[in-house]
């Protein structure tokens, strides 16, 4: 029996189409963009292709799509970049308290440079909602940062109303969505939702990691973090990583369509939901119209990191919270107001298109005899 | 909940007896451009085009290319609703929600052109009227300035509750004004130039003059970045690039320098006209305007236009600098323009070259020329590169 990889949200196998690509970047067509000889000119045009790739699968033009190391640092771009662009304009933040830690930290950050910060609490099944985001805004308010899809429990939250709140409450604010677990998986239009920025990472899309993008519309303007010779149009200068750049184009190539893949993994979702709630003690902590891809749930009150190991030792992986926040209880189920010990045991599988329904039976069983197994145990 | 796209044509509708032809244009504009975001109905009623998804159709990306197509005044979305009151009051509240939450006043307009529904226009106005107050404090009545429209459409076969409507590209259908080369060379002004003409209903070929070695093959691809912009708008164009080195040599080696931008530019009007009858075009178009710079005054373009037996279209040629760059960020070709590489304008700029010439020197200079060899030789060399909308 072969691994099952239940843990996408962390992060992907890298697709044969994006390593062989990487590959030929690496030993063949390795020149540095800036060149101005043709083996430079052939590794802009690889990464010219990527980029219009991505900007094409975003129905957004390629020259507002800036390459970064990742979501990490695109979020830290777009949040600081903004906030210092925008600082004589006001000093109102708002955002959720379910975002990821490299939104949250940069957050506390600009609340010692002074600024102010909301942050929307969600109810108890992970959701927010519009009218939140319309009391919250005020004509202070210089940004609005949003993740699209929770990365622990997977809830869909409300972006389509932050660009009406802003212009409701006459306020200059720009809009920055985190859209690093939506990305490729949901349809997302920045266009449409008149989104400033827009993060998004490779590695989460059987692309490479290390590489990652912000979307900024055109028009905007941010204050870059780091400065040198011009590449990227100076927002993030430094020579391109143009294996890596190449690598997320076609893993974005190789994505299935929308429908076919939500199809699929709606089918997944709804057969693990079902699996888990024929067994005793188990409570699922994802809202009902969460991304497919994701369910969190609750076993009983055995902890959840004992669980994982367990299965873990069977070749399955799961994953405890976030693994970014490696050992924690987790602030989102926190700010969700769940119990401590619902919070203790409570464990996050993440689908990917390699996935199936015989990986959900395996791991079904093994979870029961976890249960039991554990459970037994004196501690 | 299901949702369709509505447009209203542009000026074409005040066509006489031709309008069939341009409406004809138009849809299959539509369908081209749609191709590949899935299955679309697409059929007219009364100047309105009607475009309904099929399953698992992209509409928001058919909503963007759709507002670039020429000939559409104005287009919206609309979510189709049972023909039943209490279904029209919840869709609306529904559909709308967002724009009416951001919203402080707001009117309703009903058109009911079933007139088996029973209750009349006013009534169905009054009623949506009524519900949506009650759903959101936030909004007031006012028939005279609202900030939105809600508009309800009771028709045969369903109701329409419509979204905000977007402004169209206006113009008329590309394709039905006839065919036309741009002479484009990678700056702001040619693309702006290529757009307006497609505006006005005319298909486009494209004519870049290439100077390697001096020019760099990203210059090249400048030019084809520009031209996927354009195409946006005005469809498919095929795109010559013609190797330019070794005229502008021998020019610069057998012609008296000031006259060098006039003679080069005559012979770039003689290879445009050349490839653009071969390519069934009936007129060239230039991104000039008057006296922005030295081969732009009038005494200029008299002698360039001398070189071509076509007409000339310029339709900048009446714009300041500041005009251009506002519709070239519009139609977002102005950060591609800016980029810096040299094009075969640039590569060889006399330093003191002649505003005021007078034709007659230029024939004398162009003597020392073997001037059909020299074009011969570059169109027997031409690129054609596919730029696909």
């Amino acid at each position: 029996m072969g691994e099952i990889y239940f843990d996408n949200s962390s992060t992907t196998m890298v697709c044969r189409e994006a390593a062989s690509r990487i590959m030929d970047m690496l030993t063949n067509n390795y020149g540095n963009p800036s060149s101005l000889h043709t083996k430079g000119f052939k590794a802009e045009q690889e990464q010219n292709s990527a980029r219009n790739e991505i900007a094409s699968f975003l129905n957004v033009y390629p020259e507002e799509i800036y390459f970064t190391s990742g979501g990490t640092e695109s979020n830290n771009l777009a949040i600081f970049g903004a906030a210092h662009a925008m600082r004589k304009r006001g000093n109102h933040i708002v955002t959720t308290a379910i975002e990821h830690p490299s939104v949250l930290n940069v957050m506390k950050q600009l609340e010692k440079e002074g600024f102010i910060v909301t942050y929307l609490k969600p109810d108890s099944s992970g959701k927010i909602y519009p009218e939140q985001i319309f009391k919250a805004v005020n004509p202070r308010t210089i940004l609005v940062s949003m993740m699209y899809v929770n990365n622990e429990v997977g809830s869909i939250l409300p972006i389509e109303a932050v660009s009406s709140a802003i212009s409701a409450a006459r306020s200059p604010a720009l809009f920055h969505v985190d859209a690093v677990q939506a990305f490729g998986k949901l349809p997302i239009n920045p266009k449409k939702l008149k989104i400033d920025l827009m993060s998004i990472s490779s590695h989460k899309i059987h692309g490479p990691k290390g590489v990652g993008a912000l979307y900024i519309r055109k028009g905007v303007h941010i204050v870059p973090r780091t400065y040198g010779g011009g590449q990227e149009k100076d927002i993030r200068p430094g020579t391109e990583a143009v294996p890596m750049i190449v690598g997320f184009g076609a893993a974005v190539k190789a994505l299935p369509s929308f429908d076919i893949e939500l199809k699929e993994m709606k089918k997944l979702n709804a057969y693990c939901r079902q699996k888990l709630g024929e067994i005793e003690d188990i409570k699922i902590n994802s809202p009902e119209d969460a991304l497919p891809y994701i369910i969190n749930f609750s076993a009983g009150d055995v902890r959840a990191e004992t669980m994982l190991h367990f299965l873990s030792s069977k070749e399955i992986y799961v994953s405890s919270g976030s693994a970014c926040s490696k050992g924690k209880a987790s602030y989102v189920l926190t700010s969700m107001g769940l119990t401590k010990q619902r919070i203790a045991s409570s464990l996050r599988i993440s689908f990917s298109r390699f996935n199936n329904l015989e990986d959900v039976d395996v791991f079904i069983d093994t979870l029961k005899d976890g249960l039991i197994e554990i459970t037994k145990r004196p501690i | 909940m299901e949702e369709i796209i509505l447009i209203k044509l542009g000026e074409m509708v005040l066509k006489g007896l031709n309008r069939n032809t341009f409406e004809t244009a138009l849809i299959k504009n539509i369908r081209r451009r749609l191709n590949g975001l899935g299955e679309f109905d697409i059929r007219t009623a009364q100047s309105t085009v009607y475009v309904t998804p099929k399953e698992g159709a992209d509409l928001d990306t058919a909503v963007e290319k759709i507002s670039k197509i020429f000939g559409i005044a104005t287009l919206s979305r609309a979510c189709v609703v049972k023909k039943d009151m209490p279904e029209i009051l919840k869709a609306a509240e529904e559909y709308l929600k967002i724009d009416l939450l951001s919203a402080k006043s707001f009117k309703v307009e009903s058109k009911r052109s079933d007139k088996r529904f029973p209750l009349k226009s006013p009534q169905i106005s009054a009623q949506l009227g009524e519900y949506l107050l009650d759903k959101f404090p936030n909004l007031h009545v006012d028939v005279h300035n609202p900030e939105i429209i809600v508009r309800v459409e009771i028709r045969d076969f369903a109701a329409y509750v419509h979204g905000q409507p977007i402004r169209g590209a206006g113009g008329i259908p590309v394709g039905t004004g006839g065919k036309a080369a741009i002479l484009i060379s990678g700056g702001i002004d040619s693309p702006v130039a290529a757009w307006t003409m497609a505006k006005r209903g005319l298909e486009l070929t494209a004519v870049h003059f290439a100077s390697p070695p001096y020019t760099s093959e990203r210059a090249e691809q400048k030019v084809v970045s520009l031209l996927q912009r354009v195409s946006k708008y005005a469809g498919h164009i095929n795109m010559f690039t013609v190797p330019f080195a070794k005229i502008q040599e021998e020019i610069l080696k057998k012609c008296p320098e000031e006259l060098f931008t006039l003679i080069m530019r005559r012979f770039m009007m003689r290879v445009s006209e050349k490839i653009a009858r071969r390519e069934h075009c009936q007129a060239l178009i230039t991104g000039e305007s008057l006296g922005q710079v030295a081969s732009q005054t009038l005494q200029a373009i008299v002698c360039t236009d001398a070189a071509a037996d076509m007409p000339v279209f310029r339709p900048l040629i009446g714009m300041d600098k500041l005009e251009i760059i506002d519709i070239s960020r519009k139609i977002d070709t102005f950060d591609i323009s800016i980029q810096p590489y040299e094009d075969c304008c640039t590569v060889f700029t006399p330093k003191h070259p002649r505003t005021r010439p007078e034709l007659q020197y230029i024939l004398e200079a162009e003597q020392a020329l073997d001037c059909d060899g020299l074009i011969e030789e570059c169109l027997n060399n031409v690129k054609l590169t596919k730029i696909r909308a």
